[in-house]
């Protein structure tokens, strides 16, 4: 068992030093696509945050409490992403009712979400750190808000970028990988502060 | 017995089913949004629908049928509808589809648009026409060995209005080993004008659901259900000289509109009608379409008979419909004019027609033809 983090660090942490992202390069497909547009990012981001939270709870719930009782830990996968896919889709039942505006505005996001990895990502890293309920709500929030913050960074950087005197072969994804793996340094710079591994 | 190796696709299963059993009862409750009224067209129709359906399976629902090539999955663009209520922005799958004055028109793709509220639509008269007719057949009789003329009378709703050319759909009820029911398209060959009835030309396909059913079962007095008018093989106005060729029941949606034109006076253009049957016996309407003739100046009536029996008095063409065909083009119909065709039949013969045609440069987009399938 590894010893109890407070819940705080592991906010900062998720956050910052091991952000999801750009320290553990989850996620990359939606964040490379949908960074060409800050609301558009925004909106993905915050979809992000919601799913990662609910689905974390509920996957170590459904992990420590059905999968480890019946010994099948192996099928753990399968279980997450079912999961992962069936709250997406109930979320965007209850957003589509409650606050159509919002649902325009996640509309096509909240779908893209089943399959980007950072939720299963997370789901599974919680599970191999063996973190408690609390911790992985914490962690889930974290991480969700970890990846909105750098697909924003992104986002606000590549809007700079589109005026930069850019040359025509990096233009679009190539100069946008530079810039991750900029940024990914950058957070880098964060990594000795805390360690939650 | 050790059954061990079942806990682990039923625990997969039963989570599955638990999450499954969630998102319907989410469904249930989320997406209610009760009894919902779709005014059409100024509320010429009001229709009942339960919300959260999509427009177009909701309209389909009641027998109002937008032309929907995907089926609902936004990618063939449509079933385009103008809907004068606010039903929200446009949602990414309808803007491909959308031209600027399409938008400013507030046009949607009807399978997109999920019915949440009391909705006021517009939709074009002759989509909003198709719909199912009940009718009782007045006469059955021969025309040929093999081709029969059935007349019905519509009784709900008694009245029609379709374009010349145009077919309906009729339901053959189940009868003998065919249990279920069985709809076939055949062209309408009488005149627009007669709008209480409907007159088609059909030949018996042996082995045939539809066509056996007409020409051995069915008699005077039956009901049979149709649902029209449907198609767009239909006159497109023009000054062009008008080919038409059609062999056999291909007759029908030619007849109709032949009368029709002559009837709304449409009389100024040079028609030509090549006429193709097998045998003399096979030949009909040949009276009616010679009076036609006499009464219509530029009208020209050719009809052809592949086969020459000895004791036959026929006098007229012989050989495929396509031999007159050439001749005319070559010699008797003027190579500048402009021509504009107009085919039925057996796709043998309409894609030997089209080849002859464009041979004699008829544009193809103003060869319209109904191939029977």
């Amino acid at each position: 068992m590894t010893p109890t983090i407070d819940p705080l660090i592991l906010l900062l942490a998720s956050i910052f030093t091991s952000n999801i992202l750009l320290s553990n390069f989850l996620g990359m497909c939606s964040f490379i696509s949908i960074s060409k547009d800050l609301k558009a990012a925004h909106g993905l981001g915050l979809a992000v945050i919601v799913v990662m939270t609910i689905t974390s709870i509920i996957n170590w719930a459904v992990y420590n409490h059905i999968l480890v009782f019946f010994e099948l830990e192996y099928l753990r996968y399968i279980v997450f992403i079912i999961v992962i896919a069936a709250v997406v889709q109930m979320l965007e039942m209850l957003i589509e009712r409650i606050s159509p505006a919002l649902y325009m505005g996640l509309g096509i996001f909240l779908p893209l979400i089943t399959v980007n990895c950072a939720i299963l990502g997370v789901s599974l890293f919680l599970q191999i750190r063996n973190y408690s309920i609390e911790q992985s709500a914490v962690y889930g929030f974290g991480s969700g808000a970890g990846w909105w913050l750098a697909i924003l960074a992104l986002a606000a950087i590549r809007k700079k970028v589109d005026a930069a005197p850019v040359p025509a072969g990096l233009k679009g994804p190539g100069i946008t990988l530079i810039i991750i793996g900029l940024m990914a340094m950058a957070f880098m710079g964060f990594s000795g502060m805390l360690n939650v591994q | 017995m050790n059954l061990d190796f079942l806990i682990a696709p039923l625990v997969v299963g039963i989570i599955g089913t638990v999450l499954a059993g969630l998102i319907s009862l989410i469904d249930l409750i989320v997406n209610n949004y009760g009894e919902v009224k779709l005014s059409i067209n100024d509320g010429k129709k009001v229709v009942t629908v339960k919300g959260g359906a999509p427009l177009l399976s909701s309209l389909a629902e009641h027998d109002i049928f937008l032309p929907s090539a995907c089926g609902g999955r936004a990618t063939c663009g449509v079933c385009k509808v103008k809907i004068k209520s606010d039903v929200g922005p446009y949602l990414p799958t309808e803007l491909p589809f959308m031209t600027q004055g399409e938008k400013q028109k507030n046009i949607r793709l009807s399978c997109q648009v999920k019915v949440k509220a009391n909705l006021e639509l517009e939709i074009p008269e002759d989509l909003f026409a198709i719909q199912k007719y009940s009718t009782t057949v007045t006469s059955i009789k021969d025309l040929t060995p093999d081709i029969k003329e059935l007349k019905l009378a519509l009784k709900d709703p008694n009245q029609i209005s379709f374009k010349a050319g145009q077919y309906a759909q009729l339901i053959i009820p189940p009868y003998g080993k065919i249990k279920q029911f069985t709809q076939r398209a055949y062209s309408i060959s009488s005149s627009p004008s007669d709008r209480t009835s409907l007159e088609f030309v059909i030949r018996l396909v042996p082995g045939g659901i539809a066509t056996t059913y007409i020409h051995t079962l069915l008699k005077a007095g039956d009901d049979l259900e149709l649902i029209a008018p449907l198609g767009d093989f239909y006159l497109r106005e023009s000054e062009a000289d008008m080919l038409c060729v059609a062999g056999g029941s291909g007759m029908a949606p030619i007849k109709s509109l032949l009368f029709d034109m002559y009837e709304k006076g449409i009389t100024k253009r040079d028609v030509y009608y090549f006429f193709g049957a097998g045998t003399a016996a096979d030949l009909f309407y040949i009276d009616l379409l010679k009076d036609l003739e006499k009464k219509w100046r530029t009208f020209h009536f050719i009809p052809v008979v592949t086969q020459m029996d000895s004791n036959d008095k026929w006098k007229g063409e012989t050989g495929l419909v396509t031999k007159p065909l050439e001749d005319f083009l070559a010699a008797k119909i003027p190579k500048q004019n402009p021509k504009q065709a107009y085919l039925c039949g057996s796709p043998g013969m309409i894609d030997a027609v089209i080849k002859i045609l464009t041979a004699y440069e008829v544009n193809k987009d103003d060869i319209f033809y109904d191939k029977f399938s």
